[in-house]
C-alpha cells in the first residue's frame, strides 16, 4: 500500500478519505492533516477541507444502516466498515403527531438519537474520532467529559481494542461514573469542575505523545461526525431539507455541522437548494449564546454554568459565534429555557411521543414550545427537532417530578376509591 | 515576581520547543510583554491587533480563566502558574 508522510506521521493512502487539509475557520490558514486542532497563526479552530467525488443518492442508499453510508463525505478511509466500531447512526426520524398537535405545529418530526449504541448522538462523533485515532496510530483514546461523551469513548475504545482514559469531575453522580467505568479500567476522577477537567485534558494533549483526545487534538475529525445528523434528516425526509430545525447548543458544534451538512448536500446536488431556518436551544443557567443573540452582539461572554442540563453546560462555547452567524443568517433564533421548563419539556415529550429524553432533549423540546408561544417559529412549516440523548442517563433531574399517581391497597374497591377512573 | 508560563504546542516554535518558561511581571499584560522580550513575536499570537486576547485563546492564572478575573490586568503574584490554551469544548 502506498503511504504519504504528513506532518511527521506516516499515514496510509486514503487514511482520511477525501479530506485534503485542515483549514482555519477564522483566517483560512491551512495545515497538513494530523492531530492538530488550533490554527498556529490565530488559534482559530481547524476544520476539514475536502475534495468530494461525485456521490449519488443510490450509492448512499446502498450503504449500511449506519453513518458509514455517508463515508465518502467524512474524514474516514473507504474501508472503515472493516474496523471494529459501534456502527452508530441512521437513527429513527419520527413524525411527532401528538406533540405537533399539542404545540400547534402542523408538520413536526423528531430525530431520535437516543437510540444510538450508548444512547446519545456522541456515538457518531466518537466513531469519526476513533477512525482518526487509529489512522494516526494513537496509543490512548481519551476525553474529558461529564457523561455522554465518556460513555461513548469508553465503549468505542473497548470495542476497538484501544486503551481508553476518561477524565471526569470527581463529584460526578455515581450512576454516571458507572455508565463509563463499566467499559474501562481507566476512569480518572479529577478534583474540579468540568472546565477544570477540560483544561487538564488540553494540557495532557500538549505533553503526551500518541494520545488522541477526541474533543481536543482530534476534534476536527470528531466534529465532522455531527454532519451525519443533517444527512440523515434530509435522506429520511425523502432527500429534501426541512424548513426549520431546532438543535441544542453546548459548544455549538452540532448546530454548525448540521448546517454544513445541508450546504454540502445542496452543493453535491443530492437535495434541492432551498431556504431553511436553524434555531439553537440553551438552558437559562448556561445560555451565553442565547444572551448574545438576544442582545444583538457578536461577542459571547463566558458564564459559570448553573443548570440541570449538564450535557449543555459549557460556559465558554467554542463554536458559539458560528451559531450566532448561522441562526441570524438563516432567520432562526437562539432561545433559552429555565430548569423547570426543561423538566416540563422532558415530561411533555414522554407523554406525547413515548420518548424519554435527557435534560438536553428537555431543553430542546421546551425551546420548541417557547419558540411557538413567542411567535418565532412558523407553525405552518415542516419542522425537525433533535433529541440527542436518553432520559435514563439523567433520572435524577426528573425523579421528583413524576411517580406513582396513587398508592393503594390491593383491592378493587381501593382502586375505585383512588379517583384514577 | 517570577511566574511560570505553560506554552501550547503551536507556540513552542517561539520557545525553542520548551513547554514551560519563566517570565516576569505583576500583571498578565506585563508577563506577556516580558515573554515578547524573550521570544520575539509570541505576543502577537496571543493578542489581536487591538491588543485584546484573541477570541480562541484561553489564558488561565492559577486554575481560573482570566476572562472571569481582570483579563489582561489580572494580578500575577510571584510563583503563579499561567497557562495558555487553545479554546476547545465538548458537548453538542
Amino acid at each position: 500500500m502506498s503511504v504519504v508522510e504528513t506532518a511527521g506521521q506516516v499515514l496510509r493512502d486514503g487514511a482520511f478519505g477525501h479530506a485534503t487539509a485542515l483549514s482555519c475557520r477564522e483566517c483560512g490558514h491551512q495545515v497538513a492533516l494530523g492531530p492538530f486542532y488550533a490554527c498556529p497563526e490565530c488559534f482559530g479552530p481547524l476544520e476539514i477541507s475536502y475534495d468530494f467525488p461525485a456521490v449519488t443518492r443510490e450509492e448512499i442508499e446502498a450503504g449500511p444502516a449506519n453513518i458509514w453510508r455517508y463515508k465518502a463525505l467524512l474524514p474516514v478511509p473507504s474501508d472503515i466498515e472493516l474496523s471494529p466500531n459501534m456502527e452508530p447512526g441512521f437513527t429513527r426520524l419520527l413524525k411527532a403527531h401528538n406533540l405537533g398537535r399539542e404545540l400547534g405545529i402542523d408538520n413536526l418530526w423528531v430525530k431520535d438519537d437516543s437510540t444510538n449504541p450508548t444512547n446519545s448522538f456522541k456515538d457518531r462523533v466518537v466513531a469519526c474520532a476513533l477512525s482518526a485515532a487509529t489512522e494516526l496510530h494513537a496509543k490512548v483514546f481519551a476525553c474529558p467529559s461529564t457523561g455522554n461523551l465518556a460513555n461513548a469513548v469508553a465503549a468505542a475504545g473497548a470495542r476497538a481494542g484501544i486503551k481508553t482514559m476518561v477524565f471526569i469531575p470527581a463529584n460526578l453522580e455515581k450512576p454516571k461514573q458507572v455508565n463509563s467505568a463499566i467499559y474501562t479500567d481507566s476512569l480518572v476522577a479529577v478534583n474540579g469542575n468540568y472546565d477544570d477537567v477540560n483544561k487538564l485534558a488540553s494540557e495532557i494533549a500538549g505533553e503526551e505523545e500518541g494520545w488522541a483526545f477526541v474533543n481536543v487534538n482530534v476534534r476536527p475529525y470528531y466534529a465532522e461526525g455531527s454532519k451525519t445528523l443533517g444527512y440523515e434528516i434530509a435522506e429520511q425526509l425523502g432527500w429534501r431539507l426541512p424548513d426549520q430545525v431546532v438543535i441544542p447548543v453546548a459548544s455549538g458544534s452540532q448546530l454548525t455541522k448540521v448546517h454544513k451538512a445541508f450546504q454540502e448536500l445542496i452543493k453535491l446536488g443530492l437535495v434541492e437548494d432551498k431556504k431553511y431556518k436553524i434555531y439553537g436551544a440553551q438552558a437559562t443557567g448556561c445560555g451565553p449564546v442565547a444572551t448574545a443573540f438576544k442582545a444583538g452582539v457578536d461577542a459571547i461572554r463566558p458564564v459559570k454554568p448553573d443548570t440541570i442540563a449538564k450535557s449543555l453546560a459549557i460556559g465558554n462555547p467554542a463554536d458559539g459565534i458560528y451559531v450566532l452567524d448561522i441562526c441570524r443568517e438563516t432567520g432562526g433564533a437562539v432561545e433559552e429555557v429555565t430548569d423547570d421548563e426543561i423538566r416540563d419539556g422532558i415530561v411533555l415529550l414522554a407523554r406525547t411521543e413515548g420518548i424519554f429524553t435527557e435534560t438536553a432533549g428537555g431543553t430542546t423540546t421546551a425551546v420548541l414550545k417557547k419558540l411557538v408561544e413567542t411567535g418565532q417559529l412558523d407553525t405552518s412549516l415542516e419542522t425537525v427537532f433533535i433529541n440527542t440523548g436518553h432520559g435514563l442517563k439523567t433520572l435524577d433531574a426528573i425523579a421528583d417530578k413524576v411517580g406513582a399517581a396513587a398508592t393503594i391497597d390491593p383491592s378493587y374497591d381501593a382502586f375505585k376509591a383512588s379517583g384514577l377512573i | 515576581m517570577s511566574v511560570s508560563v505553560r506554552i501550547p504546542t503551536i507556540l513552542r516554535t517561539y520557545t525553542g520547543g520548551a513547554s514551560e518558561v519563566t517570565a516576569e511581571g505583576a500583571t498578565l499584560a506585563e508577563v506577556l510583554d516580558n515573554l515578547e522580550a524573550q521570544y520575539t513575536g509570541i505576543k502577537d499570537r496571543i493578542l489581536d491587533s487591538a491588543g485584546e486576547l484573541r477570541r480562541f485563546v484561553n489564558v488561565y492564572v492559577g486554575n481560573e480563566d482570566v476572562r472571569f478575573l481582570e483579563s489582561l490586568a489580572t494580578a500575577t503574584p510571584a510563583g503563579t502558574q499561567i497557562s495558555v490554551i487553545p479554546a476547545v469544548a465538548g458537548g453538542c
